[in-house]
């Protein structure tokens, strides 16, 4: 039989419209599909957050709140932040550069697809994943008695907002990924940002008792913004200029990280 | 087909390739010989619009692989030195991904899939995961997976690598089967018997240029061509065995010693007429082998000498 020539004209599709958004589809269902038998990140983005969750609530909760029962209400916002934003550092920078060293991306760079669609697909598939593990995360922080103040709107909207900024926030390694090419360093960084990033924060208390340059630093920090609109989005606590706060810093991520990702990936020789 | 004019690639001070001409004619396979650092997987990543390069021109079908791309990569397929098939998806679910990132529908996307799981024998295990194939269906997933969209022409950068040796004559018989159906192929070796194997035209390089260009056979002549080497069963039997192999052969033993004859022949048919003379004088013998040039000797006839092909110099992939 011919293998190639049978069907020459007409067998490769046509171009079609839409085509960096199917492209990124398809590629994102790739992704999912590895996560499904690989599920290694998402358990991790999941785990890790429960862990704090589980280990602060206990630690902390009787001499910050009086009760583990109502440090649960303010800590809980924070740790789906921190699950939003830990799953977005973990999974797409380092499953980026495990294909680029194993020439998947060449393969894919040599197909007349867009430049971006690969990293749009993983990005996708991210968003599945901070779904599923935003859910877990919800499931475990019922059972321990945490409960929605406010409503089924501004749940939803915390959520959303949760997985946006850990979406913005993600193209940092997207980029990181394109100039080193070495899981192992993203992971690294990934660790080593993780800390300050998620934890210097107003994650386990309110931040106005802390020494000066702390202090500074949380004011600074996006994620202090993202987890206080969060809290406010699903407790009913005063929300401030949070809110805005969170969206500027993720546009701002966006703006910055993602053009330059998008250029050093395709650029990459 | 394609075509490279003074191409010119640096990597800080590494300079990969210097000035490299190629010309592969429709329907061809040029192999691209040289040994690592030569440059041969830098001017795929050219012609595969991976790499840009510093200087010259490049071309597959007349369209510049710079500045018309995307019209380049409608018509090339790549098939690089690592299998870039996802362990975790199984045979027919990485053709299909393949398919449908070429804009085919569904259901052509998952007949063309079938269609090429059965030419390259991997019917049996479509619905495994690769992760559990071993290296040489591997190889084979990953040639199904560049002619997915009926390429035109087809890089394949050292395809054999990794596969032992009954594996690669299957290899080869598909790459032939390939050309045979007129895409145009390049492909990178280190191995003179596998760009003698499949190429039309080879194209000898080293320090990013070409050195020696032409078909197999004239390359050949130039480096010196094929030997036979005999080694008769009683060391008695030494000079008859030379002069056997001298006549038929034509041409003087390269080198006599107790236990072996070499001679340098052209073509195949000596082998068999060297066979016949010795079965009628009833000549044990215990060896006898045909063998082509190394590289090494390619090289050194090539370059004057200047250097082996040993020196083993990293390839510059990046």
């Amino acid at each position: 039989m011919t293998v190639v020539s049978a069907t020459v004209d007409g067998f490769m599709g046509r171009p079609r419209r839409l085509g960096l958004l199917r492209h990124s589809l398809v590629l994102a269902r790739r992704s999912l599909a590895k996560t499904s038998r690989n599920p290694g990140a998402v358990v991790n983005g999941v785990m890790t957050p429960a862990l704090f969750l589980i280990l602060f609530l206990y630690l902390f909760g009787n001499s910050v709140a009086g009760s583990t029962r109502d440090y649960l209400q303010y800590l809980f916002p924070g740790i789906l932040v921190m699950g939003a934003g830990l799953a977005g550092m973990l999974s797409t920078g380092v499953a980026i550069t495990v294909d680029m060293k194993k020439g998947v991306y060449d393969r894919f760079r040599s197909l007349p697809i867009g430049r971006a669609a690969p990293l749009l697909g993983s990005l996708l598939a991210d968003v599945v994943r901070y779904v599923i593990g935003l859910a877990i995360l919800f499931g475990i922080g019922y059972l321990f008695g945490f409960r929605v103040q406010t409503g089924l709107p501004s749940a939803l909207s915390a959520v959303a907002l949760a997985i946006a900024f850990g979406f913005c926030l993600s193209w940092s390694t997207v980029l990181l990924a394109a100039v080193v090419r070495e899981e192992s360093a993203v992971l690294a960084f990934s660790f080593i940002a993780f800390l300050p990033l998620q934890l210097g924060t107003s994650l386990a208390a309110p931040t106005d008792t802390l020494p000066g340059w702390l202090h500074a630093w949380t004011n600074v920090n996006p994620v202090t913004h993202v987890m206080d609109a969060c809290r406010a989005l699903l407790t009913g606590t005063p929300m401030g200029g949070s809110l805005a706060l969170s969206l500027t810093w993720s546009a701002i991520l966006l703006a910055v990280f993602c053009p330059l990702a998008v250029l050093t990936y395709s650029r990459r020789q | 087909m394609l075509q490279t004019e003074g191409l010119v690639k640096r990597f800080g001070r590494t300079t990969a390739l210097a000035g490299l001409d190629l010309y592969a004619g429709p329907g061809s396979v040029l192999a691209v010989l040289g040994p690592n650092g030569a440059g041969k997987t830098t001017a795929i990543r050219v012609l595969a619009t991976l790499l840009r390069p510093d200087s010259g021109t490049a071309t597959v079908a007349g369209l510049d692989v710079v500045r018309q791309a995307r019209e380049v990569r409608r018509l090339i397929a790549l098939c690089g030195q690592h299998t870039t098939v996802d362990e975790e998806l199984s045979g027919i679910g990485n053709l299909v991904m393949i398919g449908r990132l070429l804009d085919m529908r569904a259901a052509d996307a998952v007949r063309r899939a079938g269609e090429l799981l059965g030419h390259f024998d991997l019917d049996g295990a479509a619905k495994r995961p690769v992760a559990t194939y071993s290296g040489g269906m591997r190889r084979r997933l990953d040639l199904a997976a560049s002619l997915v969209g009926h390429p035109r022409v087809v890089f394949l950068d050292e395809p054999s690598v990794g596969l032992d040796p009954g594996r690669r004559e299957d290899l080869w018989r598909m790459i032939r089967g390939l050309a045979a159906e007129g895409v145009t192929i390049l492909l990178s070796t280190q191995y003179l018997e596998e760009a003698d194997a499949l190429a039309d035209q080879v194209a000898v390089i080293d320090d990013g240029r070409v050195i020696a260009h032409g078909s197999p056979a004239e390359l050949k002549r130039l480096v010196g061509g094929q030997t036979i080497s005999v080694r008769p069963a009683r060391t008695d039997d030494i000079e008859t065995v030379a002069s056997i192999m001298a006549a038929v052969a034509g041409r003087r033993p390269e080198r006599v010693n107790r236990h072996e004859v070499v001679v340098p022949v052209e073509g195949d048919s000596a082998v068999i007429l060297m066979m016949q003379r010795f079965r009628v004088e009833a000549i044990p013998v215990t060896e006898f082998s045909l063998r082509l040039p190394s590289l090494d000797e390619a090289f050194r006839a090539l370059t004057g000498g200047r250097r082996g092909a040993d020196d083993n110099r990293t390839e510059v992939t990046a």
